[in-house]
């Protein structure tokens, strides 16, 4: 994968919005914004209630998966195009899902939601209709996706690339500052991981940045690149857009995203936490 | 839950009394001198050392809401037609600091 596979500009979007092979979707961390204008033709998937199992914390199994895009007509043949709001967090996380069930053509909006409105180019509050197609995904390809025990065996072994901001990196935090901060988990961060906030992936309107100055960015922290990588952050979604950046536009083998993130490795009896700015020790 | 609602997160069944809030509005010059609230800006949250921490966009009346931490911070607000501007904000738990914001 590169910049030219997995990404298209706003100009791309706008020429091909009435192109049959293209599927547009939205989704945001305010599973609301959909509602108050979209762009074109785009469908809408809500993370909170589509993506996620009901009662246990984990995805929707491949039947619920296919069943879903069935329903909203996307087809195995469709390119989907992927866009949301805040530097495409929550469209970051749908293209590793998509991923993670096999959706071979699939592209980031650069900028995404935000991006699109700050250009003040058309939303409409139209609803498209699609036809419902049959689609088959395959089985979760867990080279992608890490669980908590390898995340432990990391420790000192890999890099392990803690995604938050500092303030939470360190413990000053327990969520993202937009968020209330009484949370049930400890403090702290992952031993041995390195801190680079997702956010220094993208500039303020939302763009990615140049892949020089993204691989700047992971050299500058002594990521080894000889070594496995393993994403993390709070809740699974920040991480996805690192493990964007890292697989999809800087071409690093071996990247997994780790969706348990802080939420469980921080609420794990007997794992080690270190505090404060600096990795500390294995 | 991890919704970034428009506008901030609603204080409804939040103990305020535990939380360091920065809240306020987004609004640009109007005509006549009124000035009209901005519903389609976002407000990033940066830390003291000016790393991103949050963002929000506004609500259609241009409010928006952080939780953030004790200390000093930076508003940096973007809007379609407009410069970004930097606003400096110190917060403390159990109090809800305002801040007004015209680009």
């Amino acid at each position: 994968m590169s910049r030219e596979t997995a990404l298209v500009t706003a100009e791309w979007v706008e020429e091909h919005l009435d192109d049959p092979s293209i599927v547009l979707v939205e989704v945001d961390e305010d599973t609301k914004s959909y509602d108050k204008g979209h762009i074109k033709g785009a469908i809408k998937l809500d993370w909170t209630t589509d993506l996620q199992d009901q009662v246990r914390r984990d995805f929707v199994d491949k039947a619920a998966f296919e069943a879903l895009l069935s329903s909203r007509g996307v087809g195995n043949d469709h390119t989907v195009v992927l866009y949301g709001g805040n530097n495409n967090w929550f469209a970051a996380y749908a293209y590793w899902y998509f991923k993670l069930y096999g959706h071979q053509d699939i592209k980031l909006l650069d900028g995404g939601r935000k991006k699109w409105e700050l250009d003040s180019r058309e939303l409409t509050d139209e609803l498209p209709e699609r036809e419902p197609t049959s689609y088959t995904a395959q089985e979760q390809d867990l080279s992608i996706r890490a669980f908590r025990d390898e995340t432990v065996a990391a420790i000192g072994t890999q890099n392990l690339i803690d995604v938050r901001s500092p303030d939470e990196y360190a413990g000053r935090l327990l969520a993202p500052a937009h968020l209330p901060q009484e949370q049930a988990q400890r403090a702290g961060h992952v031993p041995t991981s390195l801190n680079v906030p997702w956010s220094k992936n993208c500039n303020d309107d939302g763009t990615f940045k140049k892949d020089e100055d993204l691989k700047e960015l992971y050299a500058e922290v002594g990521i080894d690149d000889g070594k496995d990588t393993i994403a993390l952050c709070r809740i699974g979604e920040r991480s996805s857009l690192t493990w964007f950046v890292l697989k999809e536009l800087l071409g690093h083998q071996n990247v997994k995203n780790y969706d348990g993130s802080w939420t469980e490795y921080g609420s794990l009896v007997g794992v080690p936490v270190a505090l404060g700015d600096e990795p500390g020790a294995a | 839950m991890c919704g970034a609602t428009e506008g901030g997160l609603s204080l409804d069944g939040i103990n305020v009394a535990k939380e360091a809030i920065i809240q306020g509005q987004v609004v640009r010059a109007g005509s006549n001198g009124q000035t009209d609230p901005v519903g389609n800006a976002y407000v990033r949250l940066l830390d003291r050392t000016g790393e991103f921490t949050a963002e929000v966009p506004t609500s259609a009346t241009g409010h928006f809401r952080f939780f953030a931490g004790p200390g000093e911070w930076t508003l940096r607000t973007l809007a379609p037609k407009a410069e970004p501007v930097d606003t400096a904000v110190s917060a403390e738990v159990g109090a809800i600091r305002e801040v007004a914001v015209q680009v």
